[in-house]
């Protein structure tokens, strides 16, 4: 019904190799584009809906936009390149450290460039650390990528250069100005990390298509087959550790100057590399779309969870069992135990959609889609 | 699927309602953000308790202030900064003025909201910690660390160990190590220290331990190498029993160990029974035990069950900080209703209440915290409050007991520190500082 395509003739080869090959696909992204870039500023400034908040913006949209570029990066590494990965955080790190010294050291730094060279940065440290991936394979790689993480925790901890000596060791993000004009509400931090996802985010669908994407995939599916059919690993590799830092490293400095403000090395913690990997491995490995659904769900759903909980469980004062039974619900509804459930179902979720799809979001609404291109007779 | 969407759907429509309540209009709204889980949930619970006791007290027993109910609602932050900023967000604009201010118990938070706060005129009331060069009101408009920084911390650790010692002159050739939570929390006062020891010529050693704090057999053994003669700890959660354990394990003498305001607490000694007899730790002006106030908080609250907080949680530490911070809160919103009238304030009038609140000795007898508290003035330059003055307190296996008298901070030292730190900052973020002299 949805995907009617009768009519759609495709006759030249780059038709035929389309990003999105079926109109109402395209359709449905220049739409949700124009929304994101036009219908969002639109109803923020006339404040309907939830638009008008501030909250929606700070808490849920840029953090969700920002991790899925990080999302994005990782995926290339991991999900299409197949090597995992858990310096994701560390990488973030290097970024947001980097584009902090950039502008801070170079005088009249432009606050963009200075966030694409921080990526540069995390770019020249991932083939770094990317050369034992030459040797070394699977959850062995996945030790030496950790070593990543811990390193750099401890650099931007301990030497106070990169922190230009501040006692505490917390920086602060530079204003943010782009071609001077200052970025300050919501919704303009919005706008850049918007603009800075959607650039990067068709880049990747781009590079994943081709030439070396199709590398990266030989290489992740079998690299002795790849190399016999003469892709070079050390470049296949090196390239995704170098493209993958990037995205990364670029999300890190937007994480920091954009969306925190003021950051110490804990905002980028092994708990940081975790939550991308279970983004992209929920979402779907492999996929870009994934990226995006995989942030949703992780960084959404437990503040989703953490705001209903108490609310659902306010219903339950409506069952007449007296006020033994009231105290008992108000303990329920204490942060504590709402907390600790949020934890709970979000890690029950994601375990039981992994176990009904281990391929993840992506792979859900690739299903769905063949369906509804087969409807209404669809196997 | 078709379930859980009608699932999803209700659950939409209720946040959606809860969204928007029907909010009564002569309601003063207080954000709390709290942490009741992870690893410094111990700490966090009696604090969290103690600030809303002290509120829903004020609701019991006078209506609120002025006739102005209180209301509140908590967050739970687990000490994590993303988490403290989605809290913030969350909460910022609750009440029919938007929240009065915050006090989220962690530097780490501080720091994050201390960007944030001058966008949505919001003040920050950290009581005893935050950043140190926040005192400085010209800069930093809407902190107030309040009653005490960690500079002020670490310069009184300083005096009473050259007390105990007979005299600053004996500190010479000394050593002293700290050992810090490695946050922003944990390296506030090696600035100070730093200076300290350049002024007094002793050996200063800090030494970093990880978060969240339970493995720290390295830095104690390194202790053990290094035989400092005090050592100060900057700790916080179950760091602060972990390290007393350690210290045990390589016989340092506990009362060499003197803990900042934060690992001076009853879940910071208990845990390490016997061990931690003899540890001593900064109070941040109140003591443990219960003071006049606490009976108006037994009688209005606990007894109704209108709490949190187990009966023998009242009159702890971290529960009676929590009081203080409370009762410096709901004061600052008195004397900013003095200026501004009986009605619920903004967050840019509750920062005037800070600017000008002035608890006189009368006063603080009034609320019943005689002995928890010093008299005590805030301005428009010093958003610390003038006292900057602690003591110290050791535990006897028991109880916390008092054993020094007052101790000031050297503002001769303090002060120049501050200023550089203060202009480098509004350097850097480009803020040009308030002429003090001319805010009323």
């Amino acid at each position: 019904m949805l995907y009617r395509e009768a009519g759609q003739f495709k006759t030249t080869y780059s038709a035929d190799m389309a990003v999105l090959p079926i109109r109402q696909d395209r359709i449905a992204l220049y739409a949700l584009i124009a929304f994101a870039f036009i219908g969002v500023p639109l109803l923020a400034t006339l404040k309907i809906g939830v638009f008008g908040s501030d909250y929606v913006f700070k808490a849920l949209l840029i953090p969700f936009l920002i991790l899925s570029l990080a999302a994005i990066g990782l995926n290339i590494l991991t999900g299409y390149c197949g090597q995992i990965s858990l310096g994701a955080g560390a990488f973030m790190a290097i970024g947001a450290y980097a584009a902090y010294n950039f502008s801070l050291r170079i005088p009249g730094m432009p606050m963009v460039v200075s966030i694409i060279l921080g990526g540069g940065m995390a770019a020249l440290v991932g083939i770094l650390f990317g050369l034992p991936s030459l040797r070394i394979k699977g959850l062995y790689l996945a030790v030496a990528t950790l070593a990543a993480q811990f390193f750099f925790d401890w650099l931007f901890l301990r030497v106070k250069w990169f922190t230009n000596y501040t006692p505490s060791g917390s920086i602060n993000a530079p204003q943010l100005e782009v071609l001077g004009y200052t970025i300050a509400t919501p919704l303009e931090r919005y706008l850049l990390a918007l603009t800075f996802v959607t650039v990067f985010a068709m880049l990747a669908k781009n590079l994943v298509r081709g030439n070396i994407g199709r590398q990266w995939m030989a290489i992740r599916d079998m690299d002795i087959a790849a190399e016999l059919m003469g892709i070079r690993p050390l470049y296949a590799k090196l390239s995704a550790f170098a493209i993958s830092s990037f995205f990364v490293g670029m999300a890190g400095a937007l994480w920091a100057f954009v969306h925190l403000g003021s950051w110490e090395p804990l905002a980028f913690s092994i708990d940081r590399s975790y939550q991308l990997l279970f983004m992209i491995i929920v979402g779907g490995l492999g996929s870009i779309l994934g990226c995006f659904l995989g942030a949703a769900f992780i960084l959404l759903l437990p503040i989703f969870l953490d705001q209903s909980l108490p609310i659902l469980a306010g219903f339950l004062k409506w069952l007449p069992f007296g006020a033994g039974w009231n105290k008992i619900v108000d303990h329920i509804q204490s942060v504590e135990t709402v907390s600790h459930m949020t934890f709970i179902i979000t890690g029950s979720l994601i375990c039981y959609l992994l176990i009904v799809e281990p391929h993840g979001f992506a792979r859900l609404w690739a299903i769905t889609k063949e369906k509804l291109r087969l409807w209404p007779f669809p196997y | 699927m078709k379930r859980l969407s009608i699932g999803i759907a209700a659950a939409a429509a209720a946040i959606a309602g809860a969204a928007m309540p029907a909010a009564a209009q002569n309601e003063q709204f207080f954000p709390l953000l709290v942490y009741r889980t992870g690893a410094y949930a111990p700490n966090g619970i009696p604090f969290a308790n103690g600030v809303a006791d002290y509120l829903t007290m004020l609701n019991e027993r006078d209506g609120g202030i002025n006739g102005i109910k209180l209301t509140m609602e908590e967050c739970e932050t687990g000490y994590a900064t993303d988490k403290g900023v989605e809290c913030y967000e969350r909460l910022k604009a609750k009440g029919p003025t938007g929240a009065s201010y915050f006090s989220p118990l962690s530097t780490g938070i501080t720091f994050a909201l201390t960007e944030k706060a001058p966008g949505d005129k919001i003040p920050l009331l950290t009581l005893g910690y935050g950043r140190s060069e926040s005192r400085d009101g010209s800069v930093f408009a809407w902190n107030f660390p309040a009653i005490g920084t960690y500079w002020t911390a670490a310069d009184v650790a300083i005096q009473h160990v050259a007390k105990e010692l007979g005299g600053f002159d004996k500190l010479k050739g000394k050593k002293i190590s700290l050992v810090y939570h490695d946050s922003p929390y944990g390296k506030e006062p090696i600035a100070l220290l730093e200076a300290r020891a350049k002024m007094h010529d002793f050996q200063f050693k800090a030494i970093p331990v990880t978060h969240p704090g339970v493995e720290q057999k390295s830095q104690w053994l390194s202790i053990r190498q290094d035989r400092p003669d005090y050592v100060l700890l900057w700790g916080w959660g179950v760091m602060n029993s972990t390290s007393i354990n350690e210290a045990a394990a390589v016989a340092f003498p506990r009362d060499k160990i003197i803990g900042v305001w934060w690992s001076g607490a009853e879940p910071d000694v208990t845990p390490a029974g016997e061990k931690a007899a003899g540890y001593k730790a900064l109070l941040l002006q109140h003591p443990a035990g219960k003071f006049a106030v606490h009976a108006d908080v037994e009688k209005h609250v606990v007894a109704k069950g209108k709490t949190q907080s187990k009966a023998e949680e009242v009159g702890q530490v971290l529960y009676n900080r929590g009081m203080i911070n409370s009762i410096l809160g709901t004061e600052a919103i008195r004397t900013a209703m003095k200026k501004f009238g009986n009605k619920p304030m903004t967050g840019e009038q509750v920062r005037w209440g800070f600017e000008n609140l002035e608890l006189t000795a009368d006063r603080i007898k009034e609320l019943g915290i005689e002995g928890m508290l010093l008299p005590v003035k805030f301005s428009c330059a010093d958003h610390e409050g003038n006292s900057r003055q602690a003591r110290v307190h050791q535990w006897d296996g028991k109880a916390w007991k008092v054993i020094s008298d007052w101790y000031t901070a050297d503002d001769k030292v303090l002060a120049p520190m501050v200023k550089d730190t203060a202009a480098k900052y509004a350097a850097e973020k480009k803020i040009t500082a308030r002429d003090c002299s001319k805010e009323n």
